[in-house]
């Protein structure tokens, strides 16, 4: 069995409540911080650890940390990126409903390290029900002495508050939610200055991951080094996958990273294979941003060497052969699978996210699900295909944010794997499914 | 603007929660409370921001109206124009659309009468298409109001719509309490 650091214990009734959490070892490794750690210590911890953000950008959290000012006489503020909005992915969303000390207890050592005196945690408005039950945790938290003044006798005070958002996937761009979060429009910020410089109300901010906060007690508890041994290469611990799609198990799971993808997709403890016996046509291995991948690429790379479920082994071949592993949203098509209407949902989603500053951004989603709702509906030309793939080039690398690369990355690698589903809308003049 | 003729006037428990709510931003911030407040605000009026309504929220966080109403036409959240009692959202982002959203969203169509963005003619159901809802693993997914119903078959949606019509649900309740 894989090591479990996130999801351990997370079948066992009433781990939401302070009690349970607690005498399961709950809130030990904030002990054992206080008292033994220093915030840099912490911080040196955590850079050893090689933890990255589990968001989607994979950026090592350490290093993250150690970008913020010091130097400033302003208040920092931690900020926990709980606006779970990538079409497949939902581990978050489970984290905090099932164990909210987690999360809690992680943004009390995050703080620590960071010199914060209140923290926020952003959660998608539609998770308004999760939001609940993380805020009785931190109620139950603050009557315990684990947050609010002088923690466990400590000196050390932090204040952590819940802020709901209202229905914005950009609000998952870190500057986004902290405009969203400042009560304004989630506009993303021009960056440089970053986060760590200028973040909320234009003090030193760091903005992490649901996941990637929620290792942090693990990681005090068990060392830098034990974290580090796990994984492979520069992808070191667990990863949550939440995977989705046409798989028996759909769900989440906590992997060591470096499982290989054909073990994760066949094996019964993971998703256990295709549904109905049907023959694995595609994978969207990281949330709907990555690369698509075709069977034969996401279970071998170009060199034909096993895929593994890791940073480096995902992106191995670039986006010609390659993907990433981005949120670990694990979205699996079987061959009944339309990949020309699964775009076209995804190109809808794109064009309604949009924030709309940036003009290749917005006109250029707009246009991309216009033109595949014309293919699909048995309209399209084969120049709309040349023409999808050069929309899709002036979109990526052109906005203020990633949201723009995001909506170009799944068009262009659908059209450089299944051109020829593409061709055959065009020439049937109809969807083929 | 104003298109209810009376102004709107919170009771004293939502103006104290309000009140909590803004203390958990700095001094001077309390323009960090506008979205939790509207989705206050939103509730308390039938499930929609009118015109009077954001005016009155600009009035309680002490900014202008257009900071509320830029705010309230960026989040899909927040509805515009009148609603339903009971708002129906539908997911159909793709994870959701290879587990049969279709046939989902067709489904409430041919039981309500109504397309996705339109209300029954006894003003009791709203349906509305939705993206992603990060509930993927139990596809295909609907929200209403803070509620979740996953793993949807078009027998859950009878049984649901029978449910709701019995007991005349109303989708929008203040998400604090």
């Amino acid at each position: 069995m894989a090591t479990k650091i996130l999801l351990n214990n997370i079948e066992v009734p009433g781990l939401a409540n302070f009690q349970v959490y607690r005498e399961l070892g709950g809130y030990t490794a904030l002990e054992k911080a206080l008292k033994t750690l220093t915030p840099d210590e912490l911080t040196d911890e955590v850079k050893k650890s090689g933890v990255r953000g589990r968001g989607g950008a994979g950026f090592p959290t350490g290093m993250k940390w150690g970008f913020i000012d010091k130097q400033s006489e302003k208040p920092r503020y931690l900020v926990c990126n709980f606006d779970e909005s990538e079409p497949g992915t939902f581990k978050d969303h489970h984290l905090g409903e099932f164990n909210p000390h987690l999360l809690i207890e992680g943004m009390i050592l995050g703080s620590y390290a960071l010199g914060v005196k209140d923290a926020y945690i952003y959660i998608r408005g539609e998770l308004f029900y999760v939001m609940k039950i993380l805020d009785k945790a931190i109620q139950e938290a603050y009557a315990n002495g684990f947050l609010g003044d002088n923690i466990l006798g400590s000196g050390y005070s932090l204040n952590l508050y819940c802020h709901p958002g209202a229905g914005a996937y950009i609000c998952g761009e870190e500057t986004a939610l902290l405009e969203s979060l400042e009560g304004k429009r989630g506009n993303p910020r021009i960056k440089p200055p970053f986060p760590a410089i200028v973040g909320l109300y234009g003090c030193p901010t760091v903005v992490n991951n649901v996941e990637t906060i929620a290792a942090l007690p693990w990681i005090v508890n068990n060392g830098s080094e034990a974290y580090a041994a796990i994984g492979i290469g520069n992808s070191k611990g667990t990863k949550l996958i939440s995977a989705c799609g046409h798989i028996n198990k759909p769900g989440i799971y906590e992997i060591e990273l470096g499982l290989p993808v054909e073990e994760f997709i066949y094996s019964d403890e993971y998703c256990g294979g295709i549904i109905n016996g049907n023959k694995l046509k595609a994978v969207v291995a990281g949330g709907s941003s990555v690369p698509i991948l075709p069977a034969e690429l996401i279970l071998k790379t170009a060199a034909g060497e096993p895929r593994l479920m890791s940073y480096e082994s995902l992106a191995d071949g670039g986006f010609k052969t390659g993907t990433m592993l981005g949120s670990g949203g694990f979205i699996v098509m079987d061959h009944t699978t339309c990949i020309v209407k699964n775009l076209l949902t995804f190109a809808r989603f794109y064009r309604h996210e949009s924030c709309g500053q940036c003009s290749p951004c917005r006109e250029g989603t707009s246009w991309m699900e216009k033109i595949l709702m014309r293919i699909e509906g048995g309209q399209g030309t084969m120049k709309d295909i040349d023409l999808l793939v050069n929309i899709a080039k002036h979109v990526e690398g052109n906005t203020i944010c990633p949201l723009g690369d995001a909506a170009a990355w799944p068009v262009a690698s659908a059209i450089l794997h299944f051109r020829e589903e593409f061709e055959e809308h065009v020439k049937l003049q109809k969807c083929p499914f | 603007m104003q298109e209810n003729s009376k102004v709107p006037e919170f009771n004293s428990e939502t103006l104290d929660l309000i009140a909590q709510i803004i203390k958990r931003y700095p001094e001077g911030r309390q323009k960090s409370a506008l979205l939790p407040v509207l989705h206050i605000a939103q509730a308390e009026n039938q499930g929609w921001l009118s015109p009077g309504m954001m005016d009155y929220v600009a009035s309680l966080l002490q900014i202008e109206p257009i900071e509320v109403y830029e705010v309230a036409s960026f989040y899909s959240m927040y509805n515009l124009k009148p609603v339903g009692k009971c708002v129906i959202e539908v997911c159909q982002t793709g994870p959701c659309w290879l587990k049969g959203a279709e046939n989902i969203v067709a489904h409430f169509e041919s039981r309500l009468g109504i397309k996705p963005g339109e209300t029954t003619a006894d003003g009791k159901f709203t349906l509305k298409t939705v993206e992603c809802l990060a509930a993927c693993g139990t596809a295909p997914v609907i929200q209403v109001g803070t509620e979740y119903h996953e793993s949807l078959t078009t027998e859950k949606v009878d049984q649901l719509l029978d449910q709701w019509k019995a007991e005349n649900k109303i989708s929008h309740k203040n998400p604090y309490l």
